[in-house]
């Protein structure tokens, strides 16, 4: 967005509020929405990418030797990779702020 | 071309969509609005119509399916009664706060329960704070000069705004009347091909329908809201262009021999006919009555209607709509609050009539005039106590 949500007035929103410029959505950080974050053990690890398959937002991205981490700026921690990970390589952990 | 001929007023309106080149109609049928989708299916099959029609399995997918097609940029026409509005109503302030210039005409009937498929207000009176302008027809031809109007209006870029055109089941939807259809010509003229502001094209990609952060959805509802009030401007336009090039004239508030009475009913729709009988009755007998009919429902002519009803002492609000446990019936609130706001001092009586298909007779209205009704409540005219 060419400015912040909050500084918009009524009359500088287009028409039934359509979004012209392509792919915004990148500037809203969800993240702000997580209670808990994925931790990645790449010890226990097989590199199946069911993580990276799963994550509803994409936040899940290929790291060094295939191996995956998550992009806290857009995971919402919904636990999903947590659940879905057979060899239980990663864990869903309080996150304080 | 422009002769009167005999045609079931239903078939007139899909006539009338037909004459403005609609591009896309969804639509589910249901008594009594069955016969303009019927038709309108009929001249799409004849190749009569360049134009998509979407059957679909409910009304909720009818106006789903209109939404996408009008934000893809197509004229885009549907018709529902009663239940079916109902159904659409999710889909109703969708297709308002997008901003997307749909015309349906809505066959007004009563709603269920008991089921009744006949004719009241009930159906739009509860769809009428979604975003829609609506607009409210006296008889045939209106039916068709207001179809046409209607896309002229929501595809204005100053309006763009999904537009209800209201018509009473049966005792208007299923007449025969003589009814003068406009030629093509006349039509293309008055009405140019819609000509989007966005569109849902690959060229271009957009984002439609977004949601809205706290931070930003009291703006966004004032800025629609900002657009349904400035439409008025555009109603008005519209109706003075289409009068001047068909010849017939149209009012946001129309009157009717109350120019000079103290007193007037108001009333939508086609109980309008009924009243003018009785007024014409009661002058016969050298009493003077009124009549003040909203063509234009939303946005509400508030300018308008206090010219109407300057210098009347006693106003009587008929409605086809129970209030189901408001103060008043929905009309009459909103004319109450205009009376409150301009610290007018005007008796003000709310009369319920011919809800569920019942008739009012001219004899009833006169009744009203002769006989004001005690006490401050509304009235239910003719209930068996």
């Amino acid at each position: 967005m060419a400015k912040p949500m909050d500084q918009y007035k009524w009359h500088e929103l287009n028409v039934g509020c359509v979004i012209e410029e392509v792919g915004n959505a990148r500037e809203y950080k969800t993240g702000d929405w997580r209670s808990q974050k994925p931790i990645h053990d790449n010890t226990k690890c097989t590199r199946c990418s069911l993580c990276w398959l799963f994550c509803p937002d994409s936040a899940v991205y290929e790291v060094e030797d295939e191996y995956f981490d998550t992009n806290l700026d857009y995971c919402k921690g919904c636990g999903i990779c947590a659940k879905e990970c057979k060899p239980g390589a990663i864990t869903m952990v309080e996150e304080e702020r | 071309m422009t002769k009167k001929k005999g045609i079931e007023v239903s078939i007139a309106i899909a006539e009338a969509a037909k004459l403005a080149r609609v591009e896309v109609i969804s639509a589910y049928p249901i008594t009594p609005q069955t016969h303009i989708v019927e038709h309108l299916s009929e001249i799409v099959a004849d190749g009569e119509l360049e134009a998509k029609y979407i059957n679909v399995e409910s009304e909720h997918s009818a106006m789903s399916a209109c939404c996408g097609a009008s934000a893809a940029g197509a004229r885009t026409f549907t018709s529902t009664s009663a239940q079916g509005l109902e159904l659409m109503h999710e889909i109703l302030f969708i297709a308002s706060g997008m901003r997307l210039p749909i015309v349906m005409a809505t066959v007004n009937r009563a709603l269920s329960a008991p089921l009744s498929i006949w004719g009241d207000q009930s159906d739009v009176m509860a769809a009428r704070d979604s975003g829609w302008i609506m607009l409210f027809c006296e008889n045939g031809q209106e039916t068709v000069d207001t179809t046409i109007m209607a896309f002229k209006i929501a595809e204005d870029r100053r309006v763009l705004l999904p537009v209800m055109v209201n018509l009473d089941g049966f005792s208007l939807s299923h007449v025969i009347e003589p009814i003068v259809l406009p030629s093509q010509e006349d039509v293309d003229t008055f009405l140019p091909s819609y000509n989007p502001l966005f569109t849902l094209h690959p060229d271009k990609p957009v984002t439609m329908g977004a949601y809205a952060m706290p931070e930003l959805y009291t703006e966004a509802k004032f800025a629609q809201e900002a657009a349904i009030r400035n439409s008025k401007k555009v109603v008005d336009e519209v109706m003075e262009q289409f009068g001047k090039q068909f010849g017939r004239s149209y009012k946001s508030v129309e009157t009717y021999n109350s120019d000079n009475t103290d007193f007037a009913f108001i009333a939508l729709g086609s109980i309008c006919e009924n009243i003018k009988t009785a007024i014409d009755d009661l002058k016969n007998e050298g009493k003077e009555a009124g009549l003040i009919e909203l063509r234009l429902f939303r946005p509400f002519p508030e300018d308008d209607f206090l010219k109407a009803i300057k210098g009347k002492n006693r106003l009587a609000v008929m409605e086809r709509a129970m209030p189901g446990g408001a103060t008043y019936g929905p009309l009459f609130n909103e004319i109450a609050a205009i009376i409150h706001t301009h610290n007018l001092n005007i008796i003000t009586e709310n009369y319920i009539c011919g809800l569920g298909g019942r008739d009012v007779q001219p004899e009833e209205f006169i009744h009203v005039f002769v006989s004001p009704k005690k006490g401050t409540n509304m009235d239910v005219i003719g209930v068996r106590e």
